[in-house]
């Protein structure tokens, strides 16, 4: 089997693009716990959960949060192996990238844990000064775990809410929570309007596939890709012009309006009032 | 005397880019009239209907909608935009443009919301053109998970939501099946059934036939080249070339040379 090449690995992340949102969209319609609750109690609460993961310096709160995060995603039906892949799959390319040198003696001074290299004298490299051993540092160690598990919790809280919301429903959420109004129907319109110039896209790939025989240069198919990327842009500002037109004759007068269906249900204060005991609860005990 | 829905006079439009797009265009639009506007792509149909709906203005000339002048400075004023607009409906001819809301529900509820009619109202009027398309199942449904004909059944819905007095309707049959093609003919032939005006942009002449009752002419030139009956314009095959609406088609039947003029 040979490697995929630049385009043919381009087509496969946007129809994998689709099918995510697709799946996104499916748990959201799931009856499990968080899908049943209100959305503007779910995004209040999960703003308190954010907020306490934010500020707490405790490891044990943060590991509190994250596990009430992944008993949530079970009893919302969301599966666990693509819920934890979501979260971690990025945490250790990118989180992990910047945790990591703060571990060591020379960033993060402290009591020594592991000594990794003893160096016949010590070294001063620009601003940096490396004592005569190397070593992993308790402060560290602890520093670099509470970054990855807050960052891991805050991503866990982020889409364990996107997972049980449906889009055109959050929206509407923020927008009864006077988040301003423009910038909601920006945020919907783009999403309404990526799957589109996706699609297009794909069929400018398959199009390409269908009239391509053997091997073609990665650089050839670069600049192929950057002459498609020239087109949509222009496709794009196209279609906005029009958009706005139609929002216009329906209309449009710079003021969005949204109507809300929401009840706020006994279910709905019950689970508020359990996000603020158990963060309350939480932060009490670990301190 | 009834006050015509549009007077249209000694019209001309060019584009930002210097392209003409109409030149000296002049009809009268009554209320309850069904007019299609036939002509090839780029002769200038749409334009024409953008300018009908305010979302574009003349470079010349001028257009009166219900007696009073449609001008920029006019539709400015939301008093006169939202009342000009309940009574004016446009359906784009890509219904990717019009359905620009998260949801059907939303998509159809725009309208009446924008217009600042009441919720109750608002949820009231989305529900009943739903309901009066059959597509209350689209409900939740995000566009694009929708199909072309699911889509022009919700851009129709969104405008039968605010049900206005004129429908402009631009190439409302184009890339359907057969099948959804007929149910928006029906569609829009129970709309004139009600006394709605209907302005259609089109170039299929057998769909103009069955809804037209006054025919209006685009040529290349972007000039009218002719208005009046259907039955007399439609079988005019000259006046359809020079639109190039017809063409000669040539074909062999055994070694038999046949021409005969072919509809598009």
């Amino acid at each position: 089997m040979h490697r995929k090449n630049f385009v043919a690995k381009t087509l496969t992340g946007l129809t994998e693009a689709v099918k995510r949102a697709v799946f996104a969209e499916h748990y959201a319609r799931l009856p499990g716990l968080l899908q049943g609750l209100d959305p503007r109690g779910k995004i209040l609460t999960f703003l308190a959960l954010l907020i306490a993961t934010a500020v707490t310096h405790r490891p044990e709160v943060l590991l509190g949060i994250y596990l009430l995060t992944v008993v949530l995603a079970l009893a919302s039906r969301i599966p666990l192996v693509f819920f934890t892949k979501r979260v971690w799959l990025f945490i250790p390319l990118f989180t992990g990238a910047i945790a990591l040198p703060a571990i060591f003696n020379f960033i993060t001074p402290g009591r020594p844990v592991f000594t990794l290299v003893t160096l016949a004298a010590p070294i001063n490299w620009g601003p940096f000064h490396f004592p005569g051993e190397i070593t992993i540092t308790e402060q560290g160690l602890r520093g670099a775990v509470i970054f990855i598990l807050r960052v891991a919790t805050s991503v866990s809280l982020s889409v364990l809410l996107i997972l049980t919301t449906e889009w055109a429903r959050l929206l509407r959420a923020l927008s009864a929570l006077h988040f301003p109004r423009v910038g909601i129907l920006i945020l919907g319109m783009t999403y309404r309007y990526i799957f589109l110039f996706i699609k297009v896209a794909e069929e400018m790939f398959l199009a390409r596939r269908s009239r391509i025989v053997g091997r073609t240069s990665t650089r050839e198919q670069q600049r192929w890709v950057s002459a498609r990327l020239g087109f949509m842009l222009n496709k794009s500002y196209n279609l906005s012009n029009e958009v706005y037109l139609a929002m216009l004759s329906r209309g449009w007068n710079g003021q969005a309006r949204f109507l809300d269906d929401f009840h706020f249900q006994w279910k709905d204060a019950a689970w508020v009032a359990f996000t603020f005991a158990f963060i309350f609860l939480i932060v009490f005990f670990a301190s | 005397m009834n006050t015509p829905v549009f007077t249209v006079s000694d019209m001309s439009y060019t584009y930002p880019d210097g392209l003409t797009g109409l030149q000296e265009i002049n009809f009268t639009v009554m209320p309850g009239e069904n007019v299609v506007i036939l002509g090839v792509n780029g002769s200038g149909k749409s334009t024409l209907l953008k300018i009908m709906d305010g979302l574009y203005f003349p470079s010349a000339g001028k257009i009166n909608a219900f007696g009073e002048p449609l001008t920029e400075r006019r539709l400015q004023d939301d008093e006169y935009a939202f009342a000009f607009r309940r009574r004016v409906g446009f359906l784009f001819q890509d219904p990717d443009v019009q359905l620009f809301s998260p949801t059907v529900w939303q998509e159809v509820a725009f309208s009446p919301l924008q217009m600042g009619l009441p919720k109750k109202e608002v949820a009231e009027r989305a529900n009943e053109a739903l309901s009066a398309l059959a597509i209350e199942k689209l409900r939740d449904r995000i566009p694009y998970q929708l199909s072309e004909g699911e889509k022009k059944k919700v851009a129709l819905a969104s405008l039968l939501a605010l049900d206005p007095e004129v429908w402009l309707l631009d190439e409302p049959t184009a890339n359907l099946d057969p099948r959804t093609q007929d149910w928006v003919i029906e569609f829009l032939l129970s709309l004139t059934d009600k006394g709605k005006t209907l302005i259609v942009a089109i170039h299929e002449l057998e769909v103009a036939e069955v809804i037209a009752g006054q025919a209006y002419i685009l040529g290349e030139d972007h000039r009218l080249a002719a208005q009046g009956r259907p039955k007399e314009i439609l079988r005019d095959e000259e006046l359809l070339l020079r639109a190039n609406l017809l063409h000669r088609h040539r074909h062999f039947h055994a070694d038999l040379e046949h021409r005969h003029p072919h509809r598009h």
